[in-house]
């Protein structure tokens, strides 16, 4: 038992499967998470990211593959075996202990010399030093929350889990903790894996984030690259907002493709196509949209159409715009205009866009 | 006030009102106990005669009162204890593990809390006579406290039940994550949170115990509790040291609740 | 005295239960439950079964009192119709003590859960209390209140209600007696089910245009249903097996199925295998009863 306690390195599963009955909720899943790193992981829910998480933790085994910390094989053992510890969505604090008594719960049973003082410590890391005698009941949302970091800090862990902690927190106080957990990570440098259905919260905080579907991971990468070229349908949608339509490969032109996009030709770089030949789903995120009321020189990435709607968001403003095949494709533009364009619904425009920006993924069937 | 004005009033505080009047009623036979325990009665408690308060000063004065009593608490001390331990075993099995048979020992926990007392009194009462009679068991001190180990078991196992099921799960995964094999689990953090419920069965169990009659009439062959001594002496007229006893155990009773309660909202002062 | 732990234990049963699933497995459930398994299995089951084999002895010739193993129906016959009449007494006062319990316990229950606000917990304490006195003590105090000389017989009868100028020793005084005792049992299920009720869909509907008494009928009624279903049932099972009521407070004749089961057992010789009859068919009765009763209006919340 021992031998997984100390087990150190990078975390890694390894074709995890996890079936309840008929349900597969975890499919085939190969993840590979660097010892250090802040990782997301993304989906929305039921896809079985906690499932996946669980699994990491020893409190689910799964039905088949391996979980790796470092080179130990740490399948099958328990959870109080594993050198990972949880921040539980709903804190899970232990209600007949106060604050100091469930930081310093996990020391004690690891037998750890002055579990107290240790406690004392994690405590001030997370500025709840001066509630350290105060029961769980008497604390905000907030306050239990940092609690329940604290109580899996102290550890020091291999791995640190977070399942969706900041759901319950109101808008303000979740983006104030999201900067403070990333804080606090970079300056203990452990582990964390952060699970949320959140994008902006993922993307936010975490150096890699992986996006999860029906148990399996679609896209891995920084919230970067995720971002500018997904490369499935479901990611292009769930991270941001796409403006997307069907079309074929019509065409090569040197390191371009050609493509017909539900009557409208565009040109759109190999490299940032998933798809090199035939039906793909084209996309292009609409704040790269530009509109203009006459029609734009040059590359032939461009498509008329009648505004819809225009909506004023302070920063920016949206407009809708129908197209001639029927869609409809939004815009968005920074208020940047000393003179501004001054659109209606009603008004003949231009979309025009850099096709270093556009994206292409498989047109699947949902 | 017009009379609509009035009529107004008692319509929406009709509930109210009733609400005290049954309340009324349901104190007035434990006022009538109280009252009668002044009573300077000569062969029979029924009629007033006199205001005493001997009865008060000497509540043991009535052979077979004080015995009675002490057999009642004897009894419900030794089922309560067998009752909780064995009920509470059972409802964490029952609510934590997955096992074959689970309806039929269900059933069995269940169906004693319907069937009427006297049918279970009548049937512990055959057995008793007819067959463990022949092991050398006879009707007295044992078969009551084993029949009330019996019926207090279901409640008892209902209880902790209720209470075991209200723990939010995540709180013993939390506890496993931070490192506590399942035996540190259940001595750290389980049984400390079903304690109150364990302690409400205990609670339920002894007072079932005390009170008990029917099923105590029928297995309890020359033994006496204190309910029985009091029915037994009701065709004479109770003693009025009997209702010093019984009042007397309210006043306890209705103390310990009330305690109870305060102590917990003391212990757990203002949550959020 | 079960009822009130029932009563009890009802409303803290019924809530409570979606939050886990069974999921260990193992040999320590079968540890866990086998004493309590056994336990039950020696004073319950045995017993019953034993009680079964009572009830179908038959008789030595020859020597009254005594019985031998048989599969013998005539107690049975002989309970169905020579004691038919103690089984409808025994229903029905137990019906009526039933009805009127629900009649006095809905307007409690609905004034604790709704009306009475920091003094909920008080009026909670209020109607269990009085059930720490002695269950007999309480009966006998009944049977003095009742008594003839009374002030509460005395004012009755200026208020020209008593036909006979008697209350105790008679039907009356018993359906009253048994509505007392099990009273609890009638109010905490249904104050424990318009308790868990959401007061804003009452106020729904008075927001859709129902008065205060349709708001009643057709939305207040209806949710406390599984409450006012447990308390009946709590109420009857009981008071169709009591004999106490009837011994202390009722008349020398037209007794209870209880009082003839009592009888039976303690004070008639051999009267075993008539009172073990009588009380398979009250048990029948009541879980036949039970059945169709539970049938026609539901068994959600109800263990």
């Amino acid at each position: 038992m021992s031998g997984f306690r100390d087990a150190r390195g990078d975390l890694r599963l390894e074709d995890v499967t996890k079936r309840f009955g008929d349900f597969t909720a975890v499919d085939d899943l190969t993840l590979h998470v660097p010892r250090g790193s802040f990782f997301a992981l993304l989906g929305p829910s039921g896809c079985g990211k906690t499932t996946t998480l669980r699994m990491v933790a020893g409190l689910e085994q799964p039905t088949a593959g391996r979980v790796l910390i470092g080179d130990t094989d740490v399948t099958g053992s328990r959870s109080y075996e594993r050198p990972v510890n949880t921040v539980f969505q709903s804190y899970a604090l232990f209600p007949h202990m106060n604050v100091r008594d469930n930081v310093a719960y996990g020391p004690k049973r690891r037998k750890v010399a002055d579990a107290g003082r240790l406690a004392e410590e994690a405590l001030a890391l997370v500025q709840m030093s001066e509630f350290a005698g105060r029961r769980p009941t008497q604390l905000s949302g907030g306050q239990q929350q940092r609690v329940a970091l604290a109580r899996a800090l102290v550890n020091q862990p291999e791995v640190l889990l977070l399942d969706e902690p900041l759901g319950a927190l109101d808008l303000k106080l979740r983006r104030e903790m999201q900067v403070e957990l990333k804080r606090i990570q970079t300056e203990v440098g452990l582990t964390f894996i952060h699970v949320t259905h959140d994008q902006e919260e993922a993307m936010t905080m975490a150096d890699t984030v992986a996006v999860m579907n029906r148990g399996r991971i679609e896209q891995q990468g920084s919230p970067e690259a995720l971002y500018d070229l997904p490369r499935t349908r479901f990611v292009a949608n769930f991270l941001g907002q796409a403006n997307t339509g069907p079309g074929s490969v019509e065409d090569v032109d040197g390191d371009h493709l050609v493509v017909d996009v539900l009557g409208t030709r565009v040109r759109i770089r190999k490299d940032r196509s998933a798809v090199p030949d035939g039906d793909l789903l084209f996309g292009v995120r609409p704040e790269k949209v530009q509109v203009s009321r006459s029609r734009p020189q040059g590359a032939g990435n461009d498509v008329r159409g009648v505004v819809k709607d225009v909506s004023f968001l302070g920063v920016a403003t949206s407009y809708l715009v129908e197209m001639p095949s029927g869609a409809t494709w939004s815009c968005y533009e920074q208020n940047l205009d000393v003179d501004p364009i001054d659109l209606r619904p009603g008004d003949q425009v231009w979309l025009t866009w850099n096709p270093s920006h556009a994206f292409a993924v498989p047109a699947e069937s949902g | 006030m017009s009379a609509r004005g009035a009529w107004r009033w008692v319509a929406d505080h009709f509930a109210m009102i009733a609400a005290v009047a049954a309340l009324l009623y349901l104190f007035l036979p434990v006022a009538y106990t109280l009252v009668f325990s002044f009573n300077d009665h000569g062969r029979s408690n029924i009629v007033w005669e006199g205001f005493t308060l001997e009865h008060w000063q000497d509540p043991c004065g009535v052979p077979g009162v004080c015995s009675s009593l002490v057999t009642s608490l004897q009894v419900a001390a030794l089922s309560t204890l067998v009752a909780t331990v064995l009920g509470t075993m059972m409802a964490l099995a029952m609510v934590r593990y997955r096992y074959r048979g689970r309806s039929a020992s269900n059933m069995l926990v269940f169906v004693p809390m319907a069937t009427p007392e006297i049918v279970l009194g009548a049937a512990l009462l055959t057995i008793f006579v007819q067959g463990f009679n022949d092991i050398g068991l006879d009707l007295g001190f044992a078969t009551i406290v084993f029949a009330h180990i019996m019926f207090c078991l279901s409640f008892v196992v209902v209880t902790v039940k209720a209470r075991i099921q209200s723990l939010d799960p995540r709180i013993e995964e939390a506890a496993q994550d931070l490192y506590a094999s399942p035996a540190q689990t259940f001595r750290t953090v389980t049984l400390p949170l079903i304690l109150p419920g364990i302690l409400g069965a205990a609670m339920l169990a002894f007072s079932l115990s005390f009170d008990d009659f029917i099923i105590t009439n029928f297995v309890s062959g020359n033994e006496s509790t204190f309910p029985k001594f009091v029915y037994v002496s009701s065709r004479r007229g109770i003693p009025a040291e009997a209702n010093v006893i019984g009042f007397s155990m309210f006043v306890i009773a209705v103390a310990l609740v009330v305690g109870a309660q305060a102590l917990r909202s003391v212990r757990v002062p203002k949550e959020q | 005295m079960s009822a009130l732990a029932q009563a009890a234990v009802a409303p803290a049963a019924a809530e409570g239960t979606e939050n886990q699933r069974p999921t260990r497995r193992g040999w320590v459930a079968y540890l866990l439950l086998l004493p309590g398994v056994l336990w039950l299995v020696v004073f319950f089951l045995l017993p019953l079964v034993q009680l079964a084999a009572v009830s179908l002895q038959s008789r030595y010739p020859g020597f009254p009192g005594y019985y031998y193993r048989d599969v013998n129906l005539e107690w049975y016959a002989t309970a169905l119709t020579d004691y038919a009449p103690h089984f409808a007494r025994s229903f029905l006062y137990a019906g009526l003590a039933t009805l009127l319990a629900f009649l006095i316990s809905y307007p409690l229950a609905y004034a604790m859960a709704f009306k009475a606000g920091r003094w909920r917990n008080l009026m909670l304490i209020c109607v269990i209390a009085p059930f720490f006195t002695s269950f007999i003590l309480r009966t006998f105090a009944w049977s003095q209140i009742l008594a003839d000389e009374g002030w509460v017989v005395r004012l009755l009868e200026t208020l020209q209600l008593v036909p006979g100028g008697q209350l105790i020793n008679t039907p009356v005084a018993v359906v009253a007696g048994l509505t007392y005792n099990f009273l609890p049992f009638m109010v905490l299920p249904i104050y424990a089910s318009l308790e868990r009720a959401d007061p804003r869909v009452i106020e729904a509907g008075g927001d859709l245009y129902a008065s205060g008494l349709t708001t009643f009928r057709t939305v207040t009624l209806p949710m406390s249903m599984p409450g006012v279903l447990a308390g009946t049932l709590l109420t009857f099972i009981p008071a169709a097996g009591d004999f106490v009521n009837m011994e202390l407070l009722g008349p020398q004749r037209g007794k209870m199925v209880g009082n003839v089961i009592n009888d039976q057992f303690l004070t008639v010789p051999g009267g075993y295998p008539l009172a073990a009859a009588l009380s398979f068919t009250l048990m029948a009765a009541i879980l036949v009863m039970v059945f169709l009763y539970v049938r026609r209006f539901g068994t959600e919340e109800l263990v």
